[in-house]
């Protein structure tokens, strides 16, 4: 175990990040496919802040930022929408659930795309999947105690 | 002209595809024309934009894919070479020891040897494990 040094700062992880190059698209399937919920749908202009957290979990969410200008140029949206499409621009969520066949039986059904089928892991059942554009999830029956 | 843009991006996509389906069901025949429909490239097409998009043909990730995963039972169960070199998706235990030392540096018995791997998710197992050299000992 690692122990810290200093006095905790911080209390809590409470928005993470992913790129998605469609937010409309990302809706469909973040809240349509994986049940998740719109917690702000802000128009900033240039920006659209939209975030999405789990029912029951509204403090922790995850940020569905499109890349593109002003925040980067067009031509550095389009090495950010490459990465994305090659499944390497980190955008990995992992998820507990409480019975793995039972949820991935329900997302195979709504055609989610199924990367690894449910495995009997040390630590759980767990399985894989991918967003419509390339992000990698990963959803676990995580072991008691 | 190499495609850019949105119809690359797509492209991509569905390479992307055809690359799980080799991670998931690598010990299957999966030939070019099979890996081609799941991408909806065409089979003259296809190992040509793989390669551009991942850097390596699709016969090579696919045989890479088949040696982390004998490397990970050799370290993870008690099967023999044999038994494992079938499951992974290898005809001939000649093909798969020459390859896999080839890829790895040492037979498989000698690699054996190190023990059990760390505990990762799968996915990130599979993805970091996967070696990254062919045809030659990696530089240790």
């Amino acid at each position: 175990m690692i122990v810290s040094s200093v006095v905790p700062m911080l209390t809590a992880i409470t928005i993470t990040q992913i790129y998605v190059p469609d937010q409309d698209q990302a809706l469909d399937f973040y809240v349509g496919k994986l049940g998740f919920e719109v917690q702000s749908d802000m128009d900033f202009g240039p920006m659209r802040w939209l975030t999405v957290n789990l029912p029951g979990q509204p403090d922790r969410a995850v940020l569905l930022e499109k890349p593109g200008p002003p925040s980067m140029s067009d031509e550095t949206a389009a090495q950010v929408r490459e990465a994305i499409s090659k499944g390497v621009a980190g955008g990995h969520l992992f998820f507990a659930c409480d019975d793995a066949y039972k949820t991935h039986a329900e997302l195979r059904a709504k055609g989610v795309e199924i990367t690894e089928e449910p495995v009997d892991q040390p630590y759980g059942i767990d399985f894989g999947l991918r967003d419509p554009f390339g992000n990698h999830i990963r959803i676990a029956q995580m072991k008691q105690g | 002209m190499p495609v850019v843009g949105a119809a690359a991006e797509d492209a991509n996509r569905r390479l992307l595809r055809a690359r799980d389906a080799m991670d998931r069901a690598y010990a299957e025949p999966l030939d070019v024309p099979t890996l081609a429909r799941i991408a909806h490239i065409s089979e003259a097409h296809f190992i040509c934009t793989f390669r551009a998009a991942f850097g390596e043909t699709p016969n090579r990730y696919l045989q890479r894919r088949r040696v982390e995963r004998a490397m990970f039972l050799l370290r993870s169960t008690d099967r023999s070479v044999t038994d494992i070199c079938m499951d992974v998706g290898f005809s001939s235990l000649g093909t798969f020891s020459r390859v896999f030392r080839d890829v790895v540096g040492e037979p498989p018995s000698l690699y054996r040897r190190r023990g059990p791997m760390p505990l990762a998710p799968s996915c990130f197992a599979m993805a970091w494990s996967r070696p990254s050299s062919f045809g030659e000992v990696r530089g240790t």
